[in-house]
């Protein structure tokens, strides 16, 4: 018999019950919870009258609609003020821990969850965000649900689950000088398309992805939707481990031995079988930029825009020409041409320590180019900040000219205040370029942290491997 | 839940593939604690010429009019033709609301994102896999016959065009069940309260760490 894939493990750990035609019942660890996909579920329990089923495997924090500046006054905007509000109020009645506006500890939910602890190798990991894949990097389950879903799982600890296929994506061999985590997964995204995991679930592997850091192992698996699969996960290692170990919701001392002995064995068998298998050279890999709408439109920085033209199949070819009409740019023209009116360094995807040191060693001791109208960099939490101005990151940020605001999601998806205008452009280390996402008309352009800063201090996007 | 049986509707065409949830519903309306009201947000940047804001008087704003669902062959349609990756990027279950608060209980696609194809279930809408033949024949037919129109059948899984044709469709048989029936998932799954207990009990003695809160709370 063929031994057992991580995803196996993963999954037959966590059936309560299962159905004749594959339906499951599948029990969730944790629940992490934020301020826009839970009202609705809330007040479905209210309806109900139902009590949350555990409430100590939930733990809430707004991040969406927070501002990233002096919080002191509140949020402005009144719609999002009730809704952070009504987070507040939900927690507080059901009893679920929260980490508020102004608490230290708040940030965006998926850079707290690994930083708190709260998300441990074995674990089932959901919430209401389709990036809940991020936490897939600790040898976790972990996938976005909808606001029903939510209801679900606060109500039944469960969620009602059929298995996906399994899909390896091995990235084998050293990465290059200047070649991120962020640029593996749009390098990867670029290969299999953006519904190439439609239908599955990804773990990724190989010996460049065993070579990341927790951080960067994060940011793989956080854009795994963004390849079409709910969750993407890595095995167990020892870093995921030293990463985990003192954490305020780690196991505590007395479980210790025993959780890590259980952890090791999380990681694909040798002869487990997958349903798919794609193989990525770690060297063909270069420092990507998207040019257009959607992760897929991705090329390495030294490329130029491709054609439409030469795009055989219709229905690709019209969305690259909407994309060039909408991105406002043409065909033929490179990559290191274009030039950014912002420069965002944040959310989910690179909001981490190791994102802002990375920044941080491109602009130091430079300024950034006139041509940038704002170069922002948001934190993904007050932790994250904390450690960064004890690193003097700021300090570095600040003297280039950069903003250095508190911590939250925004001009990931423009939410709160912080927004493109019509036309701007972007040289973002978030996740999605649609169409409208960092505000309406506003043009994405997706990078790493380092390529973001380069972009920043240069007023157009370089090759990092040529600079200093 | 409203169960879904059968319908006939008009059918709008939406020709364009990886149409993502901050299209169908953008951000600025998830602001809404509330599950109803997102009908008229429906597409918004894409259906306004102005920058919708929630609160907004919608009837007086500037309609787009080269947006399709314009058209006023389309005013009515409860079912969207779409093509592949429909529905991708986040888990907003708004894009669901926005849908059906709009008036459409079916989409027919290629190929749905995952997220998105489960939260229609949860809330009446039907969404149909195709193939893509099959879908860029109901395209070109739709575009030449204004007012056309398709026969749903959930429970016999098939979908009758104007001139008779039957095209099967398949649906996994659970949620099937659910649709047809108008179940609530809650429900069903607290029928099993005594096996989440029984797992509860194993699981706490084989990985304890599981049960416990923070250490410095
Ligand atoms: S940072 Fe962006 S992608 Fe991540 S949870 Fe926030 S809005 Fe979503």
């Amino acid at each position: 018999m063929a031994g057992k894939t991580l995803y196996d493990k993963l999954w037959d750990a966590h059936v309560v019950r299962q159905e004749d035609d594959g339906t499951c019942l599948l029990y969730i660890d944790r629940h992490l919870v934020h301020e826009v996909t839970s009202p609705q579920a809330f007040e479905g329990l209210r309806l109900a009258n139902r009590a949350p089923w555990r409430v100590d495997a939930n733990l809430a924090v707004p991040d969406h609609n927070v501002p990233t500046t002096d919080r002191s006054h509140g949020i402005a905007d009144p719609i999002s003020r009730i809704q952070v509000q009504t987070l507040d109020q939900n927690c507080t009645t059901f009893g679920i821990t929260e980490f508020n506006m102004n608490d230290p500890r708040q940030g965006i939910v998926h850079v707290i969850g690994p930083e708190q602890g709260a998300t441990l190798p074995g674990m089932t990991v959901v919430c209401g965000d389709s990036h809940t894949s991020t936490h897939g990097a600790f040898g976790a389950l972990a996938f976005g649900i909808g606001t029903s879903e939510v209801e679900h799982v606060l109500a039944t600890q469960c969620l009602i689950q059929k298995k996906a296929k399994s899909l390896l994506v091995s990235v084998d061999g050293e990465l290059g000088r200047g070649v991120t985590a962020k640029d593996v997964v749009l390098a990867i995204i670029h290969h299999i398309g953006t519904a190439g995991g439609t239908g599955y679930a990804i773990e990724f592997g190989g010996s460049a992805i065993q070579s990341l850091s927790m951080e960067g192992r994060m940011t793989v698996c956080n854009m795994s939707i963004e390849a079409g699969a709910r969750a993407g996960f890595i095995g167990v290692d020892d870093k995921t481990i030293d990463y985990v170990k003192g954490r305020p919701y780690a196991p505590r001392e007395e479980y210790w031995e025993q959780a890590v002995s259980t952890w090791r064995e999380l990681h694909s068998d040798a002869d487990a079988n997958f349903d798919r298998v794609v193989h990525i050279k770690a060297e063909d890999i270069s420092p990507f930029v998207t040019w257009g709408t959607s992760p897929e439109m991705g090329v390495p920085v030294t490329a130029a825009i491709p054609d439409p033209g030469s795009e055989p199949d219709p229905v690709k070819r019209d969305g690259m020409v909407r994309a060039l009409t909408y991105m406002g740019l043409k065909a033929g023209t490179p990559i290191t041409e274009i030039k950014p009116d912002k420069v965002f360094i944040g959310s989910c995807t690179n909001s981490r320590i190791e994102d802002l040191r990375a920044a941080a060693a491109i602009i130091e001791g430079k300024k950034v180019a006139e041509n940038i109208k704002l170069a922002m960099v948001v934190p993904g939490s007050g932790l994250v900040k904390h450690q960064a101005e004890q690193e003097g990151l700021d300090k570095i940020f600040i003297d280039a000219g950069f903003e250095w605001r508190e911590p939250g999601c925004s001009m990931c998806l423009a939410m709160n205040a912080d927004r493109l205008e019509p036309g701007e452009r972007c040289a973002s280390t978030s996740n999605r370029n649609f169409e409208g996402r960092q505000g309406q008309g506003g043009r994405t352009h997706l990078v790493s942290p380092a390529m973001a800063a380069a972009a920043a201090v240069n007023g157009h996007f370089v090759d990092i491997r040529e600079t200093k | 839940m409203d169960s879904f049986k059968k319908m006939q509707g008009l059918v709008a065409p939406l020709d364009r593939s990886n149409v993502d949830t901050d299209q169908i519903i953008p951000k600025q309306f998830l602001k809404s604690i509330k599950r109803t009201g997102f009908g008229p947000n429906l597409f918004d940047e894409w259906r306004y010429l102005d920058h919708g804001e929630p609160g907004m008087d919608n009837s007086g704003r500037p309609l787009n009019p080269d947006f399709i669902l314009n058209e006023e062959r389309y005013r009515g349609a409860s079912i969207l033709l779409a093509r592949d990756n429909f529905g991708c990027g986040s888990s907003r279950e708004h894009a669901p609301w926005a849908l059906l608060d709009y008036g459409f209980r079916v989409i027919i696609a290629p190929s749905f994102a995952d997220i998105f194809f489960n939260n229609c279930f949860k809330n009446g809408i039907l969404p149909i896999i195709l193939d893509a033949a099959t879908v860029d024949k109901l395209f070109a037919d739709v575009a030449e016959n204004p007012g056309y129109t398709l026969d749903v059948d959930l429970e016999k899984q098939t979908i009758v065009t104007p001139d008779g044709e039957a095209i099967a469709f398949e649906v996994d048989q659970f949620r099937k069940h659910c649709l047809v029936n108008g179940l609530d998932d809650i429900g069903l799954t607290l029928e099993h309260v005594e096996e989440i207990r029984a797992y509860e009990s194993r699981r706490q003695n084989e990985a304890p760490w599981l049960f416990q809160s923070a250490e410095n709370q």
